[in-house]
């Protein structure tokens, strides 16, 4: 049963407010809701400013310039977009079936070591074709994200242990795992870090084709955009196309539906939660492979966590996580551009809060009404 | 004119929610000291009607008096300072706290200190009062519905009400609790309270209102009838406009051969107490037996049992000789045992998601919807338009969510799905619970229909007119085994088999 919120006229005003359930969403609400959703956030973010004594629009256009404003620094921005967009494709996989996946981050740092141990332990000859390291590096980085994914996954399907605090606890196991590497069997000379990967180990870049195409020259983005891209159509393709994906949603929506329509949730609950790790982990291979080529502390800036608001901004939708990857990504790349990098960050937790609040605008219809109608 | 006054005087309400006009000018006046029923199928109203007059909805036009003063609720807290509570389908209580703490709930006094042992008293003395014993100091969750249910009362009537509306309110009680509501219900306006009775069950109207309203689409069709000198056909012709066949049409009809067969089943409830011991009972093809019993004998674990959902600690289940018993979910549906839930929403439909998703949610996995891993949305879309149109269930498209759907018309879609299955057995729990007169007419003869195919029905219910209309037999169950299989209506031997009362244990 739907209830009107009732909201009182508010004395001395000539009209009130009320809001009515919407039991139909039209498809052009949402993201017309969502634009200006974002344009308010920038007004308020422009008032702000303005109130601090900054120059909003000065502000906003270098944060624009300094991640739209030319090819090159696009190009960075949708290296930051990268691990976002995957990484939000995973939580958006692992909540669409309410599994409460927390654990992004360590999966990440599991498949950037994942990846990474195929060329440091070595499993391969140094001089091996990057055609078949670099598959190889992304079956090891993802089969270690999985894993990562697969004991959270057990643990819920077989103990009922909530998944939410064994995946954040293991964040932090993957993330000692990882240290023990860099600061004991693969340090460099004591530093902190592996050796640099050879050139073999690297996904190519588009500087890398120059010769061709005289305009990429300089430009690093990475064969990690197409992994995150055939991601992105692989995982809607599941969930729309696909008789698991279709079960997974009737899991997500109603657990008890699922189970009388003889779905096994069980098995589901880890297979999911795998899926989930392995594509954190191809985020992290992606990461390690396409642009820090070499295993270190410093691998992310919480993409695992960010990954998360990706997901929910986006609902969930894998094209649309697409979209809000480069605008965080923007974001993060302005944030180190520009002074003092708080703005960004500001803009962004105000983007947040906006579209969060409209979602209100999704689910009720407001409208004013004249103070004798109400109470007629 | 009458010489007693009118307690509330509805003039005039209009309501409209997006698409519908959910109350259309309608009057309605309540008298000092009378149970009167507002009586309509689902969807007619009713609700809505008296959720404005509890301060919920604000009604687009109207005027409302209570007790000759004119007034406007902009919230319940306002209603009830009038003096008008209203008692919802659904409770509104805090399962973790004790009865007097919810009463106190939500008041602005006591403002910090509770004073419990106080109140505790004033509870105790309220319910000894109005015949509606509860311990004050149990805590909800401890309690049955029906207990609950004198808890929401007590909390209107501590805050004072004198009007008091309930919803539905044998919607959750068995008979024996409806009974006793019942007298509470007299009691109380024999000590001067008013009562509107929401109800779309004719028999209760009829035992316990002195007036009714009746209301359809938004309007009232009859107004100020006694119930004194009606008869339930009366009313029903009123309440959907047109003469119910109350007699189903039931051809005679030889069974076949078994078709599920269960035996010497036991198995446990959610609390690990024994709930089925050892219950025997078999089906025939195109035979609908009806398993009459009082809620909470074993129906529910035996449903669960026989689909998979629940296991057998021993026993067996056999559909057309293969054994069922502890199998996959998965395995039952593909042998052909089809399943209407008790529970339409939470177990039967999956609410955000849309007709297609719910309609496909038993064939998914075969051809021609699933095709190897894959779901094909075109195959799927026209099978879910195909029984969108053949069973009528109305809704603006496929892509409609289920969680839209009226009662009548989700069962109507858990009904097309289960049958378009082609089932050889089917298990239905309650499949009328809680629908208007017209749909239960259509899930009847639904039922009879998958009978006339020489499907193995085995009918759960606790009306038992629809066992004795629709059942070539009936059996009883009483605590968890069949007490009694009865071929003939003998209402009587049936009432005392249900009851543990015939001695036949």
């Amino acid at each position: 049963m739907s209830a009107e919120v009732p909201v009182s006229p508010r004395r001395g005003l000539p009209f009130g407010v009320r809001a009515v359930p919407r039991e139909v969403v039209p498809a052009w609400l949402p993201p017309l809701v969502s634009i200006g959703a974002i344009v308010l956030a920038l007004a308020i973010g422009a008032i702000v400013l303005a109130l601090v004594g900054g120059d909003p629009l000065a502000a906003y256009g270098q944060i624009a310039r300094s991640s739209f404003g030319s090819i090159d620094v696009f190009s960075d921005t949708l290296i930051k977009a990268i691990p976002l967009m995957i990484v939000g494709l995973a939580c958006s996989v692992a909540f669409r079936m309410r599994l409460w996946n927390i654990g992004a981050e360590g999966q990440f740092f599991m498949g950037a070591w994942g990846a990474s141990a195929v060329v440091l332990i070595p499993l391969v000859a140094e001089d091996t074709s990057r055609w078949l390291v670099i598959p190889l590096m992304l079956l090891a980085g993802m089969a270690a994200g999985a894993l990562w994914g697969f004991i959270p996954g057990v643990l819920k399907a077989r103990f009922n242990v909530n998944e939410i605090i064994s995946t954040l606890m293991l964040n932090y196991i993957a993330i000692a795992w990882n240290d023990f590497f860099i600061f004991g069997v693969w340090s460099e000379g004591g530093f902190q870090m592996s050796k640099t990967f050879p050139k073999n180990a690297w996904l190519p870049r588009l500087t890398d084709y120059a010769d061709y195409v005289d305009w990429f020259s300089g430009l690093t983005t990475h064969m990690g955009l197409l992994f995150a891209l055939v991601a992105v159509v692989v995982v809607w393709l599941i969930l729309y196309h696909s008789r698991w994906g279709y079960e997974i949603r009737l899991i997500g929506d109603n657990p008890r539906a699922a189970q009388y329509a003889g779905v096994p949730i069980a098995r589901h609950t880890v297979l999911v939660l795998m899926l989930s790790g392995a594509l954190a982990g191809l985020a992290g291979m992606s990461e390690i492979s396409g642009v820090v080529h070499r295993l270190q502390g410093q691998i992310s800036p919480g993409y695992g966590f960010t990954g998360i608001i990706v997901a929910w901004l986006a609902k969930l939708n894998p094209f649309v996580i697409v979209i809000v990857s480069i605008l965080f990504g923007a974001l993060i790349l302005a944030g180190r551009e520009i002074q003092p990098s708080g703005i960004p960050k500001m803009i962004q937790g105000i983007i947040l809060v906006c579209l969060i609040a409209s979602d209100f605008l999704l689910r009720y219809r407001v409208r004013l009404q004249r103070v004798e109608r109400l109470n007629a | 004119m009458t010489d007693t006054p009118n307690v509330v005087t509805m003039r005039g309400i209009v309501k409209r929610f997006p698409g519908v006009l959910a109350s259309d000018h309608v009057d309605f006046d309540l008298r000092r000291g009378e149970i009167h029923a507002l009586l309509g199928e689902n969807g007619a109203g009713k609700s809505t009607l008296m959720n404005i007059l509890a301060g919920l909805y604000r009604a687009d036009a109207g005027a409302i008096e209570v007790h000759g003063k004119a007034v406007q609720f902009g919230s319940p807290r306002q209603a009830i300072q009038a003096g008008i509570g209203m008692i919802h389908q659904h409770f509104m209580l805090v399962p973790s706290q004790s009865v007097t703490e919810n009463i106190l709930l939500g008041l602005t006094h006591p403002r910090f200190w509770l004073r419990l042992a106080e109140n505790e008293r004033v509870v105790s003395e309220l319910g000894e009062r109005f015949g509606l014993k509860v311990d004050p100091k149990a805590k909800i969750w401890q309690l049955s519905v029906g207990e609950q249910q004198r808890v929401e009362i007590l909390k209107m009537l501590y805050r004072g009400a004198d009007v008091l509306i309930l919803d539905e309110p044998t919607a959750v009680l068995g008979p024996q609790e409806t009974e006793q509501l019942f007298k509470t219900l007299r009691n109380m306006t024999q000590q001067g309270k008013s009562i509107i009775f929401i109800s779309h069950k004719l028999n209760e109207v009829m035992s316990i209102a002195d007036r009714v309203t009746v209301m359809r689409r938004g309007r009232v069709t009859a107004a100020d009838v006694a119930t004194k000198g009606s008869t339930t056909a009366e009313l029903a012709r009123l309440m959907v406009g047109r003469d119910v066949l109350f007699r189903v049409h039931r051809e005679a009809q030889e069974p076949g051969p078994v078709v599920l067969q269960i035996e010497d089943l036991h198995a446990d409830n959610d609390r690990g107490v024994p709930a089925l011991r050892g219950l025997s009972l078999e089906v025939r093809a195109g035979e609908i037996v009806g398993l009459a019993g009082v809620a909470g004998n074993g129906q529910r674990e035996l449903s669960e049992v026989i689909t998979g959902l629940r296991r057998a600690k021993s026993g067996r289940v056999r559909l057309n000789g293969e054994n069922l018993t502890n199998q996959p979910v998965r395995k039952a549906i593909e042998r052909g045992l089809a399943h209407v839930p008790e529970d339409r929403n939470k177990v039967g439909s999956s609410p955000n998601l849309s007709l297609t998703d719910n309609l496909i949610m038993k064939q998914y996995a075969e051809e021609p919807i699933g095709r190897g891993w894959r779901l094909d949305a075109g195959e799927a879309a026209a099978f879910a338009n195909r029984l969108k149109h053949s069973y009528e269930i109305s809704a603006p498209s496929v892509e409609t969510q289920a969680r839209l759907l009226s009662g009548g018309n989700l069962q109507r879609l858990i009904l097309a799905r289960e049958i378009s299955t082609k089932p050889k057995a089917m298990i239905a729990m309650q499949p009328t619970q809680g629908l208007d007169v017209g749909a239960v007419e259509v899930v009847h003869n639904l039922l009879l229909e998958q009978r006339k195919q020489g499907v193995a029905i085995l009918l759960v219910s606790e009306e038992l007119e629809e066992l004795l209309s629709l059942s070539d037999r009936i059996a009883v169950i009483y605590e968890g085994t069949i007490v009694g299989d009865v071929e003939s209506g003998d209402v009587e031997w049936i009432g005392q088999l249900m009851t543990g009362s015939s001695g036949a244990l």
